[in-house]
């Protein structure tokens, strides 16, 4: 990456018990908290419909909220408008305007923010060296694939060196393979310019891969913040567990609680685990599906439903009393064989504990 | 925005620059303008026309007819204008306050308004006969003075004020704080109250005007229930009321004119059919036609010694009739005009009924003759609702093709004519027809509204939609192409008559053939002082041309603005924003024409007999058609290409004309030929606003229809054909192309 004369000029961005209801009583944000400190990469991570696009536009300033605030730096923008705010967003349908050349496209911002004629063109092209795609200043568009017209939208918002970047769902447009290569691009260039960024996803592979911090959402609300392994470890609830990589949510008891550390059972097989708070009854166990260790000495029953051969490990469907669970096996020589009755624990570490629902 | 930071270092983002900045470079813009309003144009209205400039050499700035509302007040005349200098001098006081300032928008806004009502006031209450009311007397005692209708000057202060008001407004954090839009919703809103609201508010109150002046429900009862109007005189013998002939009329053009439309339709994209580019031009021709020429052909054709009528009498020994004088003439020639309307309305649905759903349909094994019935006619009833009221609107404001073809067929728009120009000299009656006119048409754009209801018909899908129309089943096809075929035939015979009758001496009696008519119309000489158009026709000529090109370009502005507003806004009252900028699509040629001389024939606007009137009556007759086009073409474009430009700092104006605009060039060519178009062929709005020194082309050859020259009328409407013709070429080349590629996608929707 050459770092030709654009600089970061991040700032963090916080919303305050922000609210955005729709005419026809649609509640798209509901009564959100957001702290998002500078020059880190969050993304907003959540199901179709959760209000994630609404939460982008809010900062952008495309959307009034219904009420709440809106700081970026230390001033509030609640009520400045998208064109006053030193906010740049690339969009998903990158909207990128079809009558200007990549050039056009660039410098369009710019010609807005004071530069001189000259500037203008060094930073565009500073822009698109960025991106790299010197060379293709003079075409149109539609003259692009699909991955360079994505870095001409993500060059015309970095050369105007916004406090806050925001990208909605920049990837889902492009191959799996293009989509890798794309999200590393965007956070080297995070990283080098050190930019405040803002990200919505609903692919959690990408979130984890990307981020610094990760917002899950659902049902307008934030369900969940925290680093990605912050997540994936210790989710508050079934939905975060159950969203960042796949979980087995197994129902147990806790016996006893002492010094943070939770005795339960599940089917009878006894297992030690931070408590998280909880008190002794009925409780929920998230168990990732590489966490379940099958034939083992002490355990509870269960028996092979399915057995599936995926190249790099095996996958199992596991039928307890209580359930089927999913669970991976990387030995793929001897594997087990459907119908086959046998004990299954959790690995020393990996199963949280959360609340029943 | 109270930015509480105080290290200067870390304010140095562009957007605290472009909020910190307290200058207001527009507002100073139009404060100007409004001082040169004031102080240096002349405030009143000139007779020869501002543009003339003859008044600069002719006592300016001294005279009191041309001198500036400034100089006006220091000689001591028009006292009542003092107070406007107030309106313009206040906002000064805060031209350095920042525009949150409370002080800022309040004093905008209270000196934007009460200027406003001031100069309304004031216009309204004095007028050229001291005193406009008679209260204003008794309580104030007579005036002894008088004023005229404003002019530049006035023009350019109520300009000034709107926008200080809209400032004020925009400050108050209206729409953002969008100056751009508060402005552009302000400055439609003034326009059309004053020139749709008020006139036909004007028009309609004057229909309980009483003799003698003073309101009155009789008057206004015995007008309206008159038995010319509402008579069913036609069921047993006689005559039929004006208001049930109008009606039946207008049942029977929609549906025909749908029909034929959609069969036309049909033949181009669902069938075989090879010359679909000729059919697509034989229809398209009426549209550059003033529409009752075709009436003139028909008589040509089948009138009392028309080519077929005599050929069929002489075959048969019959005497001739006079069939086709009344309902039967009206209604082919207005079948003829307004086909290619609801051909070109429904052509665009039915090639947007989305391939996928057709196809979708037939692999469901439903058959071709049932994937037709059951999905493709039901997507097409917007476009179906839409054509039906357009020939409806169309046909009970056609005035040209019921005054030459009427016969004893009384329609309300002829009436309304006759009411005005006649003899009776009627207002209250013409006024009377206007409002049942005018109750007709707004019933029917209500039912259309009801009959579409909420429900989307949207099937322009946001991916590229491949797949291809099925063909019409078989039989279907055969019908429909035999239809097309004879009504492109009949078609192509009446324009070959008009051509041909341009040429020919005397029609049915002496058939020479001659360039009489060209001469007599369009003869120019050379002489030493240059070249003379000696012509009969060059007058009205020149007028039509120069009318039509100031109003087409306005219209398109105005329109797009609006079209922009209403898809790319969201403010409060658009719904009725909405209504009022489409209301003068549904009113009638004929009730603008009226209501436009009884509301500008007086202070303060006082522009009857001038272009200025038939310009302003074309751009707002025309103006819902470029809203329309806007409309449908501003929401092909994706709102996030907007929306990007406002992250990228560019403010609405800005988005507005570099992104939305270049984008929108076919709308704009669209609505720049149509506006033009129908400024050279409308008649019914016209006929009533043309003046001896402005008077139109197509009054002209009316006037020679009445008095029977019919080579004459068609020599000229042959020759504005071609002129149209030209100017639809020429726009195509101005505006050109946008230069996108192919695989760009407008992506509708999200
Ligand atoms: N303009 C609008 N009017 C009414 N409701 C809206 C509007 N825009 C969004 N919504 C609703 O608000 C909710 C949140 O929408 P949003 O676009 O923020 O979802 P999202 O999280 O981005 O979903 P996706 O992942 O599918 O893009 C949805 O239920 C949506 O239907
Ligand atoms: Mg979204």
């Amino acid at each position: 990456m050459v770092q030709a004369g654009i600089a970061g000029k991040a700032a963090p961005v916080s919303l305050k018990d922000v609210t955005k209801t729709f005419a026809g009583g649609v509640v798209a944000v509901d009564n959100v908290n957001l702290d998002i400190d500078t020059a880190k990469l969050v993304t907003l991570l959540g199901p179709s419909g959760c209000g994630k696009t609404t939460t982008l536009r809010l900062i952008a300033g495309l959307e009034r909220p219904t009420s709440g605030r809106v700081l970026i730096g230390d001033s509030d923008v609640t009520n400045l408008p998208a064109t006053d705010r030193d906010v740049a967003m690339v969009f998903q349908s990158y909207a990128l305007f079809p009558h200007m050349t990549v050039a056009e496209n660039v410098s369009y911002g710019l010609t807005f923010s004071g530069y001189g004629k000259s500037e203008i063109r060094e930073r565009a092209r500073a822009g698109l060296d960025l991106v790299g795609l010197r060379g293709f200043e003079t075409r149109l568009p539609s003259e692009l694939s699909g991955g360079q017209q994505q870095r001409v939208a993500v060059a015309r918002a970095l050369v105007l060196e916004p406090q806050v970047l925001l990208f909605d769902e920049p990837l889902s447009n492009l191959d799996a393979k293009l989509r890798r290569q794309v999200r590393d691009d965007i956070r080297a260039i995070q990283r080098d310019l050190k930019l405040t960024v803002i990200y919505v996803t609903h692919d959690q592979e990408e979130a984890l891969a990307v981020s610094d911090e990760i917002v899950v959402m659902r049902n307008a609300a934030v369900a969940q913040t925290g680093t990605p392994r912050e997540l994936y470890d210790a989710p508050v609830d079934s939905f975060v567990a159950d969203f960042i990589g796949e979980a087995n949510l197994l129902p147990c008891v806790i016996e006893h609680v002492y010094d943070g550390l939770a005795a339960v059972t599940v089917d009878g097989y006894g297992y030690d685990l931070p408590a998280r708070g909880l008190s002794p009854g009925s409780a929920t166990l998230a168990v990732r599906p590489s966490r379940i260790v099958l034939d083992a000495d002490v355990g509870f029953e269960a028996e092979v439903s399915k057995a599936t051969y995926v190249g790099v490990r095996m996958e199992y469907t596991i039928n307890a009393s209580f359930g089927a669970i999913f669970a991976v096996h990387d030995d793929v020589q001897a594997p087990l064989s459907v119908g086959q009755r046998l004990k299954v624990a959790f690995a020393s570490s990996g199963p949280v504990l959360i609340p029943k629902e | 925005m109270g930015r509480r930071s105080v290290d200067p270092a870390s304010v140095k983002s562009l957007a605290e620059l472009r909020t910190r900045r307290a200058t207001h470079p527009n507002l100073i813009l139009w404060l100007t303008v409004g001082w040169v309003g004031y102080c240096i144009l002349p405030w009143y209205g000139i007779e020869d026309g501002f543009f003339s400039f003859g008044w600069l050499f002719d006592g300016y700035p001294l005279d009191e007819d041309y001198a500036p509302a400034a100089i006006l007040i220091a000689s001591g005349e028009k006292p009542w204008l003092a107070p406007l200098l107030l309106a313009l001098a206040a906002p000064l006081a805060v031209l350095r306050r920042h525009k949150t300032d409370a002080a800022y928008s309040l004093t905008l806004m209270a000196t934007g308004a009460l200027g406003l009502i001031w100069l309304a006031a004031q216009g309204f209450g004095i007028g050229i006969r001291g005193y406009s009311f008679d209260w204003l007397n008794l309580l104030f005692g007579e005036l002894g003075d008088r004023q005229f209708g404003m002019g530049m000057g006035g023009l350019l202060v109520a300009a000034s004020l709107l926008f200080t008001l809209t400032h004020g407004i925009a400050a108050r954090g209206a729409v953002n704080g969008d100056v751009f839009v508060v402005g552009a919703i302000g400055g439609v809103v003034a326009i059309v109250a004053a020139f749709v609201f008020f006139p036909i508010g004007k028009m309609l109150s004057s229909a309980f005007v009483a003799e003698g002046g003073g309101y009155s429900a009789v008057v206004f009862a015995s007008k309206f229930f008159d038995d010319r109007l509402w008579g069913f005189g036609c069921l047993t013998g006689g005559r039929c009321g004006a208001a049930w002939n109008s009606l039946f009329l207008a049942v029977l053009i929609g549906s025909l004119t749908t029909v034929i439309g959609l069969v036309f339709a049909l033949a181009v994209t669902r069938t075989g059919f090879r010359h679909k580019k000729l059919l697509r031009a034989l229809t398209v021709l009426p549209i550059i036609t003033p529409p009752f020429v075709i009436g003139l052909a028909l008589i040509l054709l089948f009138g009392l010694s028309g080519s077929v009528t005599v050929f069929v009498s002489d075959l048969l020994g019959t005497q001739p009739t006079r069939w086709l004088y009344g309902l039967p003439g009206i209604a082919i020639a207005q079948t003829l005009a307004y086909t290619p309307i609801a051909f070109l309305v429904l052509i665009g649905v039915v090639e947007g009924v989305s391939p996928s759903m057709e196809e979708a349909a037939q692999t469901l094994r439903a058959s071709k003759w049932h994937t037709f019935r059951t999905v493709s006619l039901p997507l097409m009833r917007p476009g179906i609702a839409n054509a039906f009221l357009l020939g409806f609107i169309e046909s009970m404001a056609d005035f040209g093709n019921p005054l030459v073809l009427g016969g004893n067929y009384d329609v309300l728009s002829t009436e309304i004519f006759f009411a005005i120009v006649g003899a009776q000299y009627d207002q209250g009656r013409a006024a009377v027809l206007a409002m049942v006119l005018l109750f007709f048409t707004l019933s029917a754009f209500y039912a259309q509204r009801r009959f579409l209801g909420r429900k989307s018909y949207t099937t322009i899908a946001g991916k590229g939609d491949a797949g291809i129309h099925p063909l019409l089943p078989r039989g279907l096809s055969i019908a429909i192409l035999s239809i097309a075929g004879f009504w492109a035939v009949f078609t192509a015979i009446v324009y070959g008559m008009i051509v041909y009758g341009s040429f020919v001496e005397l029609w049915g009696v002496n058939n020479t053939m001659t360039f009489k008519h060209y001469v007599t119309a369009f003869s120019v000489k050379f002489n030493e002082s240059g070249i003379r158009w000696t012509g009969a026709a060059w007058d009205s000529f020149w007028t039509t041309i120069k009318i039509a090109t100031i109003a087409a370009p306005l219209t398109a502005v105005v329109g797009l603005i609006t079209a922009y507003l209403l898809t790319r806004q969201t403010f409060p009252g658009k719904n009725s924003f909405e209504f009022g900028t489409m209301l003068s699509f549904a009113i009638p040629g004929t009730v603008i024409g009226i209501s436009y001389i009884l509301a500008f024939n007086v202070p303060p606007i006082e522009i009857t007999g001038t272009g200025v009137i038939l310009v302003v009556s074309f751009v707002f007759r025309n103006m819902p058609v470029g809203v329309r086009a806007g409309i449908a073409s501003m929401t092909q474009i994706d709102r996030s290409l907007d929306e990007s430009s406002l992250t990228l700092g560019a403010n609405s104006w800005n988005t507005f004309r570099k992104i939305v605009l270049p984008l929108l060039r076919p709308a704009i060519l669209a609505a720049l030929v149509f506006s033009f178009v129908r400024a050279m062929t409308a008649i019914s709005a016209v006929i009533f606003l043309v003046s001896a020194e402005y008077d139109m082309a197509t009054s002209y050859i009316i006037g020679r229809v009445e008095n029977n020259d019919y080579g004459l009328a068609i020599a000229y409407a042959t020759a504005l054909i071609a002129v149209m013709l030209t100017a639809v070429g020429v726009f195509q080349a101005l505006v050109g192309r946008v230069r996108i590629g192919r695989r760009t996608d407008f992506v509708p929707g999200r």
